[in-house]
């Protein structure tokens, strides 16, 4: 390893991003600090790249699943996937009891996908890099949730159904008043303005921030780990210490997956929820 | 880590992906899930109705069973009354005939008994005229002396 331990964790955490350079082209940045000087108009190719092929191999598995899906008895994929769906069928409907097609699928993509993302933080930090590097791509991050452009991403997402419900369900006047008039009585409506703002914004923020969170100090934990593999000794305790925190991570992963996919649902079902006026 | 297009990017694919998701993949699986749960309750509800059948089948045939058995019972003791009547009734036939052969029997002893004495009166009666004769050596008309001999006869 050529490099010092900072460039290789500074390497690790660098996004592949393509973009407007400052002065006008389009291309990839070739470090951080191109990256950054790039702002908002910019992709994180790798992020979105991973994203979208896992999110491909959810629909395209669960998809196949459907298609043969008979009411005969199923085979070991339908099986499989039937058991997440009534899994996540069982939990939706235990959290969200008003009627609306799209929850339940909404959250069976969100549980899978992010698991599936997540996923990608058990494959140890430096195969999929060095692969990369070896074909002449300078950076790979392959943990898609360990970018906030996506958890915020999806959070945003998240936070646009909320609104698009409380206003459908409560029309404007009534999510305005909703906003306005709790908890304290009508006369402090400002006040109150500003505690239902910043409750009604903390949701996605929480949201996409807690993934973020969770997945970047796992994996940063992880490269840390890979730190020891430079001598033999410390290499072996490295090795027992990456397995373990993978087992571990197992769990971490599952959570985070199943706590965006609930606490969605949560949030949805207080979108249309009427609570009484105060 | 900049907070970039990426952004706005992932929330099209993940609107894109629930769409999918909603669209094609999760009411298919839901059909069949229900329509098997359907399935499995009526074959499980089939069953419970054949075993109900079945007892109601075992009832019956044991209903019959006993019925048939009563019947035989009944044929059986009929039968045997029959038996013992037409026993008792040969019985008393025979009874009949044995005492109408032997009061046959007996008269015809008696007649028998009556002719041989019929036969030996007279043959005494002409035994005792003959001795009679030998006695009075012909002094005595048999045509006067015959009624006599009748009453003398008789009385043997």
């Amino acid at each position: 390893m050529a490099e010092s331990s900072g460039e290789y964790i500074q390497h690790h955490l660098t996004n592949l991003t393509y973009g407007r350079h400052p002065d006008g082209t389009w291309g990839f940045a070739a470090n951080a600090q191109e990256a950054g000087d790039m702002g908002f108009v910019a992709i994180n190719v790798d992020s979105m790249g991973w994203a979208v092929a896992l999110g491909l191999l959810f629909c395209i598995v669960f998809r196949i699943a459907a298609s043969r899906a008979t009411a005969g008895v199923p085979g070991r994929l339908q099986n499989a996937v039937e058991m997440l769906v009534d899994f996540i069928d069982d939990t939706v409907s235990s959290i969200f009891n008003h009627r609306n097609e799209l929850i339940a699928p909404l959250a069976l993509t969100i549980f899978v996908w992010v698991f599936l993302m997540n996923l990608m933080d058990l494959v140890p930090v430096d195969w999929i890099p060095q692969l990369a590097h070896a074909l002449g791509v300078p950076f790979m991050k392959v943990v898609p949730t360990t970018d906030p452009n996506v958890t915020m991403g999806m959070a945003l997402t998240v936070f646009a159904l909320i609104l698009f419900y409380s206003v459908r369900q409560k029309g404007p006047v009534g999510f305005l008043k909703e906003l306005a008039f709790h908890p304290f009585p009508k006369i402090l409506a400002p006040i109150n303005f500003i505690l239902e703002g910043v409750t009604l914004l903390a949701k996605p923020l929480s949201l996409g921030l807690r993934l973020f969170g969770n997945l970047y100090a796992g994996e940063m934990i992880f490269i840390l780990i890979a730190l020891m593999y430079s001598g033999w000794m410390i290499g072996v305790f490295g090795g027992v210490l990456q397995w373990a925190w993978a087992v571990f991570h197992v769990l971490i992963i599952t959570l985070q997956a199943f706590i965006f996919a609930v606490l969605t649902v949560v949030y949805l079902a207080q979108a249309y929820e009427v609570e009484e006026e105060h | 880590m900049n907070i970039t297009a990426t952004l706005l990017a992932q929330s099209v694919v993940f609107l894109i992906f629930v769409w999918f998701c909603h669209r094609f993949i999760w009411p298919f699986l839901r059909q069949a899930m229900r329509e098997r749960q359907k399935t499995i309750a009526d074959g499980l509800e089939a069953a419970e109705q054949a075993q109900k059948d079945l007892e109601l089948a075992q009832e019956r045939a044991d209903a019959k069973l006993r019925e048939a058995r009563e019947e035989a019972r009944q044929i059986v003791d009929q039968a045997r009354g029959q038996a013992t009547q037409m026993i008792e009734q040969a019985r008393a036939e025979a009874r009949e005939e044995g005492e109408r052969l032997k009061q046959a029997a007996a008269a015809e002893v008696e007649q028998d008994v009556n002719r041989v004495k019929e036969a030996l009166r007279a043959q005494v009666a002409a035994l005792a005229v003959q001795g009679a004769e030998r006695i009075l050596s012909a002094s005595i008309d048999r045509r006067r002396h015959s009624e006599l001999l009748d009453r003398l006869a008789g009385e043997l």
